[in-house]
Protein backbone atom coordinates (compact mmCIF):
# COMPACT_ATOMS: atom_id res chain seq x y z
CA UNK A 1 0.00 0.00 0.00
CA UNK A 2 0.96 3.22 -0.90
CA UNK A 3 -1.04 5.82 1.11
CA UNK A 4 0.83 7.23 3.64
CA UNK A 5 -0.88 7.88 7.16
CA UNK A 6 -0.49 11.19 8.14
CA UNK A 7 -1.28 13.25 4.83
CA UNK A 8 -4.19 11.94 4.20
CA UNK A 9 -6.52 11.07 7.14
CA UNK A 10 -8.61 14.12 7.77
CA UNK A 11 -8.96 15.56 11.38
CA UNK A 12 -12.82 15.57 11.59
CA UNK A 13 -13.16 11.90 10.45
CA UNK A 14 -13.62 10.16 13.98
CA UNK A 15 -13.25 6.25 13.25
CA UNK A 16 -13.93 3.06 15.31
CA UNK A 17 -11.51 0.16 15.46
CA UNK A 18 -12.86 -2.53 14.77
CA UNK A 19 -10.00 -5.32 16.13
CA UNK A 20 -10.43 -7.32 13.26
CA UNK A 21 -6.50 -8.23 11.95
CA UNK A 22 -5.61 -6.33 9.13
CA UNK A 23 -8.70 -4.45 8.64
CA UNK A 24 -7.95 -1.46 10.97
CA UNK A 25 -4.55 -1.60 9.17
CA UNK A 26 -6.04 -0.97 5.38
CA UNK A 27 -8.54 1.72 6.68
CA UNK A 28 -6.27 3.30 8.73
CA UNK A 29 -8.31 3.35 12.03
CA UNK A 30 -11.49 1.29 11.43
CA UNK A 31 -14.74 2.16 10.03
CA UNK A 32 -16.26 5.41 10.36
CA UNK A 33 -17.68 5.96 13.82
CA UNK A 34 -21.16 6.54 15.28
CA UNK A 35 -22.29 5.49 11.31
CA UNK A 36 -23.03 2.76 9.04
CA UNK A 37 -20.91 0.59 7.53
CA UNK A 38 -22.05 -1.46 4.02
CA UNK A 39 -20.46 -4.94 4.02
CA UNK A 40 -21.79 -6.59 0.83
CA UNK A 41 -21.07 -10.73 0.51
CA UNK A 42 -22.82 -13.79 -0.71
CA UNK A 43 -23.66 -17.12 0.64
CA UNK A 44 -20.90 -18.14 2.76
CA UNK A 45 -18.62 -15.20 2.04
CA UNK A 46 -17.94 -14.04 5.47
CA UNK A 47 -20.34 -11.05 6.37
CA UNK A 48 -21.62 -12.80 9.38
CA UNK A 49 -18.20 -13.11 10.82
CA UNK A 50 -16.61 -10.11 10.38
CA UNK A 51 -19.92 -8.08 11.71
CA UNK A 52 -19.62 -10.76 14.76
CA UNK A 53 -15.95 -10.34 15.63
CA UNK A 54 -16.56 -6.20 15.39
CA UNK A 55 -18.76 -6.81 18.16
CA UNK A 56 -16.76 -9.20 20.13
CA UNK A 57 -13.52 -7.65 19.50
CA UNK A 58 -15.24 -4.15 20.86
CA UNK A 59 -16.26 -6.34 23.78
CA UNK A 60 -12.99 -7.30 24.07
CA UNK A 61 -10.55 -4.72 23.82
CA UNK A 62 -12.50 -1.84 24.54
CA UNK A 63 -15.28 -2.63 26.38
CA UNK A 64 -18.25 -1.48 23.72
CA UNK A 65 -21.73 -3.66 24.19
CA UNK A 66 -22.35 -4.65 21.21
CA UNK A 67 -26.17 -5.70 19.76
CA UNK A 68 -26.39 -8.08 17.00
CA UNK A 69 -29.79 -8.04 15.16
CA UNK A 70 -29.79 -11.30 13.47
CA UNK A 71 -32.53 -12.10 10.51
CA UNK A 72 -31.40 -15.25 9.53
CA UNK A 73 -29.76 -17.58 12.06
CA UNK A 74 -30.67 -18.35 15.57
CA UNK A 75 -28.92 -17.66 18.68
CA UNK A 76 -28.03 -20.86 19.34
CA UNK A 77 -26.21 -21.32 15.62
CA UNK A 78 -24.37 -18.55 16.26
CA UNK A 79 -23.22 -19.51 19.44
CA UNK A 80 -21.99 -22.88 18.33
CA UNK A 81 -20.37 -21.28 14.63
CA UNK A 82 -18.98 -19.10 16.73
CA UNK A 83 -17.60 -21.27 19.75
CA UNK A 84 -15.35 -22.88 16.95
CA UNK A 85 -13.80 -19.86 16.39
CA UNK A 86 -12.92 -19.63 20.66
CA UNK A 87 -15.50 -16.75 21.14
CA UNK A 88 -17.75 -17.66 23.95
CA UNK A 89 -21.14 -15.94 22.51
CA UNK A 90 -23.08 -17.30 25.81
CA UNK A 91 -20.92 -16.16 28.38
CA UNK A 92 -20.22 -12.43 26.67
CA UNK A 93 -24.75 -12.35 26.47
CA UNK A 94 -25.08 -13.71 29.89
CA UNK A 95 -22.78 -11.14 31.09
CA UNK A 96 -25.29 -8.37 29.34
CA UNK A 97 -22.12 -7.33 26.91
CA UNK A 98 -23.12 -9.14 24.23
CA UNK A 99 -27.35 -9.28 23.20
CA UNK A 100 -27.86 -11.27 20.28
CA UNK A 101 -31.86 -10.38 19.06
CA UNK A 102 -33.13 -13.43 16.39
CA UNK A 103 -35.96 -11.18 14.64
CA UNK A 104 -38.68 -13.94 13.16
CA UNK A 105 -40.90 -12.16 11.08
CA UNK A 106 -43.89 -13.85 9.83
CA UNK A 107 -45.11 -13.56 6.49
CA UNK A 108 -47.54 -16.14 5.38
CA UNK A 109 -50.09 -14.88 7.41
CA UNK A 110 -49.98 -10.97 7.59
CA UNK A 111 -51.98 -8.88 5.98
CA UNK A 112 -52.16 -5.06 4.90
CA UNK A 113 -54.79 -2.14 5.82
CA UNK A 114 -53.11 1.10 5.65
CA UNK A 115 -50.31 2.64 6.64
CA UNK A 116 -47.42 1.67 8.66
CA UNK A 117 -44.04 1.95 9.73
CA UNK A 118 -41.18 -0.26 11.65
CA UNK A 119 -41.43 1.75 14.43
CA UNK A 120 -41.38 -2.08 15.80
CA UNK A 121 -37.68 -2.82 15.20
CA UNK A 122 -36.62 0.90 16.07
CA UNK A 123 -38.46 0.30 19.39
CA UNK A 124 -36.91 -2.63 19.69
CA UNK A 125 -33.44 -1.57 19.03
CA UNK A 126 -33.49 1.38 21.11
CA UNK A 127 -34.22 -0.81 23.86
CA UNK A 128 -31.43 -2.44 23.71
CA UNK A 129 -29.10 0.12 23.21
CA UNK A 130 -30.34 2.13 26.27
CA UNK A 131 -30.58 -1.20 28.99
CA UNK A 132 -27.36 -2.20 27.67
CA UNK A 133 -25.52 0.68 26.65
CA UNK A 134 -24.79 -0.41 23.67
CA UNK A 135 -22.05 1.11 21.25
CA UNK A 136 -21.63 -1.66 18.34
CA UNK A 137 -24.64 -2.91 16.45
CA UNK A 138 -25.13 -5.60 13.58
CA UNK A 139 -28.06 -5.70 11.63
CA UNK A 140 -27.56 -9.26 9.77
CA UNK A 141 -29.12 -9.22 7.08
CA UNK A 142 -30.98 -6.39 6.32
CA UNK A 143 -32.08 -8.32 2.53
CA UNK A 144 -34.16 -9.71 4.81
CA UNK A 145 -36.64 -7.24 5.40
CA UNK A 146 -37.57 -6.72 1.95
CA UNK A 147 -39.08 -10.50 1.42
CA UNK A 148 -41.16 -9.83 4.78
CA UNK A 149 -42.45 -6.40 4.22
CA UNK A 150 -44.84 -6.20 1.72
CA UNK A 151 -44.36 -3.05 0.80
CA UNK A 152 -40.99 -1.78 -1.08
CA UNK A 153 -41.97 1.59 -0.79
CA UNK A 154 -42.40 1.82 2.85
CA UNK A 155 -39.91 -0.40 3.13
CA UNK A 156 -37.40 1.89 1.38
CA UNK A 157 -38.11 5.32 3.36
CA UNK A 158 -37.98 2.92 6.49
CA UNK A 159 -34.89 1.82 5.84
CA UNK A 160 -33.55 5.62 5.25
CA UNK A 161 -35.08 7.01 8.58
CA UNK A 162 -33.35 3.58 10.08
CA UNK A 163 -29.58 4.83 8.90
CA UNK A 164 -30.45 8.57 10.15
CA UNK A 165 -32.15 7.03 13.17
CA UNK A 166 -28.92 4.81 13.93
CA UNK A 167 -26.47 8.04 13.12
CA UNK A 168 -28.94 9.45 16.20
CA UNK A 169 -28.40 6.95 18.65
CA UNK A 170 -24.50 7.64 18.30
CA UNK A 171 -23.87 3.97 17.07
CA UNK A 172 -21.57 2.47 15.08
CA UNK A 173 -23.06 -0.23 12.98
CA UNK A 174 -22.34 -2.61 10.17
CA UNK A 175 -25.32 -3.26 8.19
CA UNK A 176 -24.74 -6.65 5.79
CA UNK A 177 -26.31 -7.32 2.80
CA UNK A 178 -26.32 -9.33 -0.36
CA UNK A 179 -24.55 -8.74 -4.15
CA UNK A 180 -26.97 -7.12 -6.87
CA UNK A 181 -26.78 -8.19 -10.52
CA UNK A 182 -27.35 -4.43 -11.81
CA UNK A 183 -26.48 -2.81 -8.20
CA UNK A 184 -24.04 -2.91 -5.35
CA UNK A 185 -26.64 -4.76 -3.83
CA UNK A 186 -29.27 -6.08 -4.45
CA UNK A 187 -31.76 -4.00 -3.85
CA UNK A 188 -29.56 -1.14 -3.83
CA UNK A 189 -29.27 -0.51 -0.23
CA UNK A 190 -26.36 1.53 -1.11
CA UNK A 191 -28.41 4.50 -1.83
CA UNK A 192 -28.50 5.24 1.90
CA UNK A 193 -25.84 4.32 3.49
CA UNK A 194 -23.08 6.09 1.22
CA UNK A 195 -20.34 6.51 4.23
CA UNK A 196 -18.58 3.18 3.69
CA UNK A 197 -19.04 0.45 1.88
CA UNK A 198 -17.10 -3.51 1.90
CA UNK A 199 -16.93 -5.72 -0.54
CA UNK A 200 -16.47 -9.53 0.90
CA UNK A 201 -16.24 -12.39 -1.62
CA UNK A 202 -15.33 -15.89 -2.55
CA UNK A 203 -13.84 -17.28 -5.04
CA UNK A 204 -12.47 -20.55 -6.08
CA UNK A 205 -9.30 -20.79 -8.69
CA UNK A 206 -7.73 -24.24 -9.37
CA UNK A 207 -10.03 -26.05 -6.26
CA UNK A 208 -8.28 -23.16 -4.14
CA UNK A 209 -11.08 -21.28 -2.15
CA UNK A 210 -9.61 -17.68 -1.75
CA UNK A 211 -11.69 -14.46 0.39
CA UNK A 212 -11.25 -11.05 -0.56
CA UNK A 213 -12.09 -8.30 1.01
CA UNK A 214 -12.32 -4.78 -0.76
CA UNK A 215 -13.12 -1.10 0.40
CA UNK A 216 -15.66 0.13 -2.32
CA UNK A 217 -15.96 3.34 -1.08
CA UNK A 218 -14.46 5.12 2.37
CA UNK A 219 -16.16 8.89 2.10
CA UNK A 220 -13.66 11.56 3.83
CA UNK A 221 -11.16 8.91 4.34
CA UNK A 222 -8.41 6.93 2.38
CA UNK A 223 -8.43 3.65 2.36
CA UNK A 224 -5.86 0.45 0.45
CA UNK A 225 -7.85 0.34 -3.61
CA UNK A 226 -6.77 -3.48 -3.63
CA UNK A 227 -8.18 -6.38 -2.99
CA UNK A 228 -6.98 -8.03 0.10
CA UNK A 229 -6.59 -11.87 0.92
CA UNK A 230 -8.20 -12.71 4.10
CA UNK A 231 -8.68 -15.65 5.79
CA UNK A 232 -11.73 -17.26 8.16
CA UNK A 233 -9.71 -19.60 10.66
CA UNK A 234 -10.16 -20.94 14.35
CA UNK A 235 -9.20 -17.49 15.18
CA UNK A 236 -11.73 -15.44 13.44
CA UNK A 237 -11.29 -13.34 10.39
CA UNK A 238 -7.91 -11.71 9.42
CA UNK A 239 -7.35 -9.60 6.95
CA UNK A 240 -3.38 -9.70 5.14
CA UNK A 241 -2.63 -6.43 3.48
CA UNK A 242 -0.99 -7.29 0.51
CA UNK A 243 1.99 -4.75 1.51
CA UNK A 244 0.81 -3.09 5.09
CA UNK A 245 3.48 -1.44 5.91
CA UNK A 246 5.32 0.47 2.27
CA UNK A 247 8.44 0.52 2.02
CA UNK A 248 9.68 2.44 5.35
CA UNK A 249 10.97 -0.32 7.17
CA UNK A 250 13.79 0.55 10.43
CA UNK A 251 16.87 -0.71 8.51
CA UNK A 252 19.88 -2.18 10.34
CA UNK A 253 23.46 -1.83 10.14
CA UNK A 254 24.31 -4.78 12.31
CA UNK A 255 25.40 -7.96 10.51
CA UNK A 256 24.70 -11.50 10.71
CA UNK A 257 27.12 -13.73 9.62
CA UNK A 258 26.60 -16.55 7.41
CA UNK A 259 28.57 -19.02 10.09
CA UNK A 260 30.31 -20.25 6.78
CA UNK A 261 34.04 -20.25 6.57
CA UNK A 262 35.14 -17.92 3.85
CA UNK A 263 32.00 -16.68 3.02
CA UNK A 264 31.47 -13.22 5.02
CA UNK A 265 34.93 -11.98 3.44
CA UNK A 266 32.71 -12.35 0.00
CA UNK A 267 30.50 -9.90 1.92
CA UNK A 268 32.99 -7.07 2.62
CA UNK A 269 34.04 -9.46 5.70
CA UNK A 270 31.48 -9.12 7.84
CA UNK A 271 28.56 -11.49 6.08
CA UNK A 272 24.74 -10.25 5.76
CA UNK A 273 22.98 -7.33 7.32
CA UNK A 274 20.32 -8.01 10.17
CA UNK A 275 16.91 -8.13 8.86
CA UNK A 276 17.94 -8.11 5.62
CA UNK A 277 16.33 -10.90 3.27
CA UNK A 278 18.50 -13.54 1.79
CA UNK A 279 17.62 -16.38 -1.10
CA UNK A 280 19.98 -19.24 -1.62
CA UNK A 281 19.21 -20.55 -5.34
CA UNK A 282 20.09 -23.58 -6.61
CA UNK A 283 19.30 -27.23 -7.95
CA UNK A 284 18.41 -30.10 -6.22
CA UNK A 285 21.87 -31.33 -3.73
CA UNK A 286 23.69 -27.99 -4.89
CA UNK A 287 23.60 -27.52 -0.88
CA UNK A 288 20.93 -24.79 -0.19
CA UNK A 289 19.48 -26.31 3.38
CA UNK A 290 23.05 -26.75 4.45
CA UNK A 291 23.67 -23.36 3.69
CA UNK A 292 20.76 -22.08 5.51
CA UNK A 293 21.05 -23.70 8.43
CA UNK A 294 24.82 -22.30 8.43
CA UNK A 295 23.17 -19.16 8.94
CA UNK A 296 20.97 -20.67 11.66
CA UNK A 297 23.69 -22.11 13.67
CA UNK A 298 26.16 -18.89 13.85
CA UNK A 299 22.58 -17.00 14.94
CA UNK A 300 22.68 -19.68 17.78
CA UNK A 301 25.81 -19.52 18.62
CA UNK A 302 24.74 -15.45 19.52
CA UNK A 303 22.06 -16.59 21.04
CA UNK A 304 19.78 -15.27 18.76
CA UNK A 305 16.61 -17.18 18.03
CA UNK A 306 15.67 -19.15 14.78
CA UNK A 307 12.61 -20.19 13.27
CA UNK A 308 13.28 -22.68 10.51
CA UNK A 309 10.01 -23.51 8.19
CA UNK A 310 10.74 -26.60 6.24
CA UNK A 311 8.11 -27.32 3.49
CA UNK A 312 10.15 -30.72 2.39
CA UNK A 313 11.93 -32.69 5.82
CA UNK A 314 10.98 -33.13 8.99
CA UNK A 315 12.29 -31.81 11.78
CA UNK A 316 14.36 -34.47 12.53
CA UNK A 317 15.81 -35.17 9.11
CA UNK A 318 16.67 -32.10 9.02
CA UNK A 319 18.67 -32.42 12.40
CA UNK A 320 20.01 -35.76 11.34
CA UNK A 321 21.08 -34.67 7.62
CA UNK A 322 22.63 -30.94 9.26
CA UNK A 323 24.91 -33.09 12.03
CA UNK A 324 26.50 -35.47 8.82
CA UNK A 325 27.62 -31.77 7.78
CA UNK A 326 28.96 -31.19 11.44
CA UNK A 327 26.19 -28.56 12.19
CA UNK A 328 24.67 -29.92 15.15
CA UNK A 329 21.63 -28.16 15.73
CA UNK A 330 20.06 -30.59 18.50
CA UNK A 331 21.48 -27.97 21.53
CA UNK A 332 19.71 -25.14 20.02
CA UNK A 333 16.31 -26.70 19.96
CA UNK A 334 17.01 -27.63 23.54
CA UNK A 335 17.78 -24.32 24.57
CA UNK A 336 14.74 -23.17 22.88
CA UNK A 337 16.99 -20.92 20.68
CA UNK A 338 16.04 -23.13 17.34
CA UNK A 339 12.41 -23.92 16.89
CA UNK A 340 10.96 -25.96 13.52
CA UNK A 341 8.04 -25.78 11.39
CA UNK A 342 7.56 -28.44 9.10
CA UNK A 343 4.30 -28.41 7.34
CA UNK A 344 3.89 -28.73 3.53
CA UNK A 345 1.96 -25.64 2.08
CA UNK A 346 -0.88 -27.69 -0.15
CA UNK A 347 -2.53 -28.72 2.96
CA UNK A 348 -3.69 -25.06 3.96
CA UNK A 349 -3.40 -23.07 1.27
CA UNK A 350 -0.84 -19.98 1.15
CA UNK A 351 -3.19 -17.50 2.99
CA UNK A 352 -3.35 -19.39 5.69
CA UNK A 353 0.40 -20.68 5.77
CA UNK A 354 0.84 -17.11 5.46
CA UNK A 355 -0.84 -16.68 8.84
CA UNK A 356 0.66 -19.94 10.45
CA UNK A 357 3.84 -17.74 9.47
CA UNK A 358 2.69 -14.80 11.20
CA UNK A 359 1.57 -16.58 14.31
CA UNK A 360 4.84 -18.46 15.11
CA UNK A 361 6.87 -15.22 14.83
CA UNK A 362 4.66 -13.60 16.85
CA UNK A 363 4.73 -16.33 19.66
CA UNK A 364 8.62 -17.58 18.93
CA UNK A 365 9.68 -14.16 18.37
CA UNK A 366 12.97 -14.84 16.05
CA UNK A 367 15.79 -12.92 14.89
CA UNK A 368 16.19 -15.52 11.80
CA UNK A 369 13.45 -17.14 9.76
CA UNK A 370 14.08 -20.01 7.63
CA UNK A 371 11.90 -21.30 4.74
CA UNK A 372 13.34 -24.34 3.13
CA UNK A 373 12.22 -24.41 0.63
CA UNK A 374 10.35 -21.70 -1.01
CA UNK A 375 9.66 -23.10 -4.21
CA UNK A 376 7.13 -25.85 -3.02
CA UNK A 377 4.82 -22.37 -2.26
CA UNK A 378 4.11 -22.73 -6.49
CA UNK A 379 1.98 -26.22 -5.84
CA UNK A 380 -0.70 -24.05 -4.07
CA UNK A 381 -0.81 -21.15 -5.88
CA UNK A 382 0.53 -19.32 -9.66
CA UNK A 383 3.79 -17.00 -9.64
CA UNK A 384 1.87 -13.78 -9.12
CA UNK A 385 -0.33 -15.57 -6.14
CA UNK A 386 3.19 -16.61 -4.13
CA UNK A 387 4.88 -13.47 -5.29
CA UNK A 388 2.51 -11.59 -3.39
CA UNK A 389 2.32 -13.56 -0.35
CA UNK A 390 6.29 -13.80 -0.04
CA UNK A 391 6.33 -9.83 -0.56
CA UNK A 392 3.62 -9.93 2.66
CA UNK A 393 6.24 -11.98 4.43
CA UNK A 394 9.18 -10.11 3.67
CA UNK A 395 7.60 -7.13 4.54
CA UNK A 396 6.52 -8.33 7.31
CA UNK A 397 9.67 -10.02 8.73
CA UNK A 398 11.37 -6.68 7.96
CA UNK A 399 9.49 -4.51 9.84
CA UNK A 400 10.41 -6.96 12.70
CA UNK A 401 14.04 -6.56 12.14
CA UNK A 402 13.95 -10.39 11.56
CA UNK A 403 16.61 -11.74 8.73
CA UNK A 404 14.87 -13.91 6.14
CA UNK A 405 16.83 -17.11 4.69
CA UNK A 406 14.91 -18.33 1.74
CA UNK A 407 16.07 -21.23 -0.01
CA UNK A 408 15.02 -21.89 -3.57
CA UNK A 409 15.31 -24.94 -6.03
CA UNK A 410 16.32 -24.01 -9.50
CA UNK A 411 14.94 -26.74 -11.62
CA UNK A 412 16.71 -28.62 -14.02
CA UNK A 413 18.27 -26.51 -17.55
CA UNK A 414 16.82 -23.51 -16.29
CA UNK A 415 18.61 -20.44 -15.78
CA UNK A 416 20.67 -20.28 -12.41
CA UNK A 417 20.36 -16.73 -12.53
CA UNK A 418 16.59 -16.92 -12.16
CA UNK A 419 14.94 -17.64 -8.59
CA UNK A 420 11.33 -20.25 -9.40
CA UNK A 421 9.25 -17.86 -7.44
CA UNK A 422 10.10 -14.59 -9.48
CA UNK A 423 10.66 -12.75 -6.47
CA UNK A 424 14.10 -11.44 -6.98
CA UNK A 425 13.25 -7.84 -7.00
CA UNK A 426 12.26 -8.52 -3.32
CA UNK A 427 15.55 -9.47 -1.51
CA UNK A 428 18.72 -8.08 -0.59
CA UNK A 429 21.57 -10.75 -1.14
CA UNK A 430 21.37 -13.48 -3.58
CA UNK A 431 23.24 -16.30 -3.26
CA UNK A 432 23.93 -19.13 -6.24
CA UNK A 433 24.99 -22.38 -5.69
CA UNK A 434 25.84 -24.47 -9.12
CA UNK A 435 27.19 -27.98 -9.60
CA UNK A 436 29.15 -28.30 -12.85
CA UNK A 437 30.65 -31.31 -14.18
CA UNK A 438 34.56 -31.31 -14.87
CA UNK A 439 35.86 -34.52 -15.83
CA UNK A 440 34.58 -37.27 -14.10
CA UNK A 441 33.49 -35.49 -10.80
CA UNK A 442 30.70 -32.76 -9.67
CA UNK A 443 32.65 -29.74 -9.02
CA UNK A 444 30.77 -27.11 -6.97
CA UNK A 445 30.69 -23.47 -7.39
CA UNK A 446 29.38 -20.40 -5.56
CA UNK A 447 28.45 -16.62 -6.64
CA UNK A 448 27.16 -13.71 -5.23
CA UNK A 449 24.09 -12.76 -7.75
CA UNK A 450 23.54 -9.74 -5.44
CA UNK A 451 23.94 -7.81 -1.92
CA UNK A 452 22.50 -4.67 -1.51
CA UNK A 453 24.40 -2.00 0.38
CA UNK A 454 27.36 -4.48 0.69
CA UNK A 455 30.56 -4.66 -1.43
CA UNK A 456 30.32 -8.09 -2.75
CA UNK A 457 33.09 -10.04 -4.17
CA UNK A 458 32.03 -10.39 -8.40
CA UNK A 459 33.75 -13.70 -8.89
CA UNK A 460 32.90 -17.22 -8.57
CA UNK A 461 34.45 -19.88 -5.71
CA UNK A 462 34.81 -23.23 -5.28
CA UNK A 463 33.06 -24.86 -2.48
CA UNK A 464 32.75 -27.88 -0.89
CA UNK A 465 30.80 -29.93 1.50
CA UNK A 466 32.60 -31.63 3.81
CA UNK A 467 32.19 -32.99 7.39
CA UNK A 468 32.52 -29.57 8.67
CA UNK A 469 29.88 -27.92 6.61
CA UNK A 470 30.42 -25.33 3.56
CA UNK A 471 33.82 -24.59 2.95
CA UNK A 472 34.92 -22.29 0.26
CA UNK A 473 38.06 -21.71 -1.81
CA UNK A 474 39.56 -18.90 -2.85
CA UNK A 475 41.92 -19.55 -6.31
CA UNK A 476 41.40 -22.96 -6.79
CA UNK A 477 42.83 -24.43 -3.48
CA UNK A 478 40.75 -27.81 -3.89
CA UNK A 479 41.49 -29.85 -0.80
CA UNK A 480 40.48 -33.02 -2.48
CA UNK A 481 41.05 -35.58 0.51
CA UNK A 482 38.44 -33.15 2.92
CA UNK A 483 35.53 -34.02 0.36
CA UNK A 484 32.58 -35.93 1.30
CA UNK A 485 30.32 -34.92 -0.74
CA UNK B 1 -67.06 -33.17 26.50
CA UNK B 2 -70.80 -32.99 27.22
CA UNK B 3 -70.10 -29.52 29.09
CA UNK B 4 -67.89 -28.81 25.46
CA UNK B 5 -70.67 -29.25 23.41
CA UNK B 6 -73.12 -27.52 25.18
CA UNK B 7 -71.16 -24.07 25.13
CA UNK B 8 -70.34 -24.16 21.99
CA UNK B 9 -73.09 -21.81 20.61
CA UNK B 10 -72.15 -19.24 23.26
CA UNK B 11 -70.35 -16.52 21.33
CA UNK B 12 -66.47 -16.92 21.99
CA UNK B 13 -64.34 -13.58 22.70
CA UNK B 14 -62.02 -11.93 20.22
CA UNK B 15 -58.34 -11.27 22.16
CA UNK B 16 -56.89 -8.42 20.19
CA UNK B 17 -53.67 -6.94 20.92
CA UNK B 18 -52.76 -3.92 19.29
CA UNK B 19 -49.15 -2.71 18.59
CA UNK B 20 -48.88 1.36 18.42
CA UNK B 21 -46.08 3.48 18.79
CA UNK B 22 -46.54 7.17 20.57
CA UNK B 23 -49.41 9.08 20.14
CA UNK B 24 -48.49 9.92 16.24
CA UNK B 25 -51.71 10.08 14.00
CA UNK B 26 -51.35 6.88 12.84
CA UNK B 27 -51.52 5.34 15.65
CA UNK B 28 -54.44 7.01 16.98
CA UNK B 29 -56.30 6.52 13.96
CA UNK B 30 -55.19 2.79 13.90
CA UNK B 31 -57.32 2.79 17.50
CA UNK B 32 -59.98 4.29 16.48
CA UNK B 33 -60.24 2.34 13.42
CA UNK B 34 -60.61 -0.81 15.53
CA UNK B 35 -62.78 0.19 18.08
CA UNK B 36 -65.27 1.71 15.45
CA UNK B 37 -65.02 -2.28 13.92
CA UNK B 38 -65.19 -4.13 16.76
CA UNK B 39 -68.12 -2.32 18.63
CA UNK B 40 -69.87 -2.59 15.14
CA UNK B 41 -69.30 -6.17 14.53
CA UNK B 42 -67.89 -7.69 18.10
CA UNK B 43 -69.89 -5.82 21.01
CA UNK B 44 -69.26 -7.58 24.25
CA UNK B 45 -67.54 -10.62 22.40
CA UNK B 46 -63.91 -8.95 22.69
CA UNK B 47 -60.99 -7.89 24.87
CA UNK B 48 -58.60 -5.32 23.47
CA UNK B 49 -55.07 -4.57 24.92
CA UNK B 50 -52.97 -1.72 23.25
CA UNK B 51 -49.73 -1.75 23.70
CA UNK B 52 -47.40 0.95 22.99
CA UNK B 53 -43.46 -0.54 21.84
CA UNK B 54 -41.51 2.74 22.82
CA UNK B 55 -43.45 2.36 26.40
CA UNK B 56 -43.39 -1.37 26.67
CA UNK B 57 -40.76 -2.68 24.53
CA UNK B 58 -40.58 -6.12 25.70
CA UNK B 59 -44.31 -7.49 24.74
CA UNK B 60 -43.22 -5.67 20.94
CA UNK B 61 -40.02 -7.86 21.29
CA UNK B 62 -41.91 -11.01 22.10
CA UNK B 63 -44.24 -11.01 19.86
CA UNK B 64 -41.68 -10.36 16.51
CA UNK B 65 -43.73 -7.10 15.89
CA UNK B 66 -41.90 -5.27 13.47
CA UNK B 67 -43.80 -2.85 11.60
CA UNK B 68 -46.43 -0.32 13.18
CA UNK B 69 -49.71 -0.50 13.61
CA UNK B 70 -49.56 -4.63 14.23
CA UNK B 71 -53.29 -6.17 14.97
CA UNK B 72 -52.59 -9.63 16.36
CA UNK B 73 -55.81 -11.70 16.96
CA UNK B 74 -54.87 -13.99 19.22
CA UNK B 75 -57.98 -15.85 19.62
CA UNK B 76 -60.22 -17.21 18.01
CA UNK B 77 -57.47 -19.84 16.65
CA UNK B 78 -55.51 -19.36 14.44
CA UNK B 79 -53.71 -16.51 15.23
CA UNK B 80 -53.65 -13.55 12.83
CA UNK B 81 -51.88 -10.69 12.30
CA UNK B 82 -52.78 -6.97 10.34
CA UNK B 83 -50.63 -4.55 9.81
CA UNK B 84 -51.41 -1.14 8.92
CA UNK B 85 -53.35 2.06 10.26
CA UNK B 86 -56.65 -0.70 9.66
CA UNK B 87 -58.37 2.10 7.61
CA UNK B 88 -59.40 -0.64 4.82
CA UNK B 89 -62.36 -2.57 7.28
CA UNK B 90 -62.35 -5.08 4.44
CA UNK B 91 -59.53 -6.54 5.26
CA UNK B 92 -59.56 -6.44 8.88
CA UNK B 93 -62.95 -7.94 8.90
CA UNK B 94 -61.20 -10.78 7.10
CA UNK B 95 -57.88 -11.21 8.63
CA UNK B 96 -60.15 -10.95 12.11
CA UNK B 97 -62.36 -13.68 10.75
CA UNK B 98 -65.45 -11.67 11.19
CA UNK B 99 -68.91 -12.67 9.23
CA UNK B 100 -70.99 -9.68 8.05
CA UNK B 101 -74.15 -9.80 9.13
CA UNK B 102 -73.54 -12.47 11.93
Amino acid sequence: MVIKKKTSVPVTLKKTLTGIKGFDEITFGGVPKGRSTLIVGGPGSGKTVFSMEFLVQGIRHWNEPGLFISFEETFVDLVENFGSMGYDLNKLSKEGKLIIDQIVIKSGDVRESGEYNLDGLFSRMEHYIVTNNVKRVVIDTIEALFSKIPSEVILRSELRRLFLWLKSKGVTALITAEPGQYMMTRHGIEEYVADCLIILDLRIFEQLMTRRLRIMKYRGSAHGTNEYPFIIDNTGFSVLPITSIGLEHKISSDFLSSGIQGMDELLGGKGFYRGSSIVISGMAGSGKSIFAASVCNTACEQGLKCLYLSSEESHDQVIRNMKSVGLDLEPWVKKDLLKFSASRPNSNGLESHLLTIYDLTESFKPDVVVFDPVTNLTTVGSINEVKSMLTRMMDYLKKNLITTVLTDLTSGGAVPEHTNVKISSLIDSWVVLAVAREKSKRKRELFIMKTRGIASSPNVYDFAITYRGIEIFKNDQMQEEKLVA
Amino acid sequence: MENKKEKEPVPETWQLRLYVAGETARSVAAISNLRKICEEYLAGHYHLEVIDVFKVPMLGIEDQVVAIPTLIKRQPQPERRIIGNLSNTEEVLASLDIKRGT
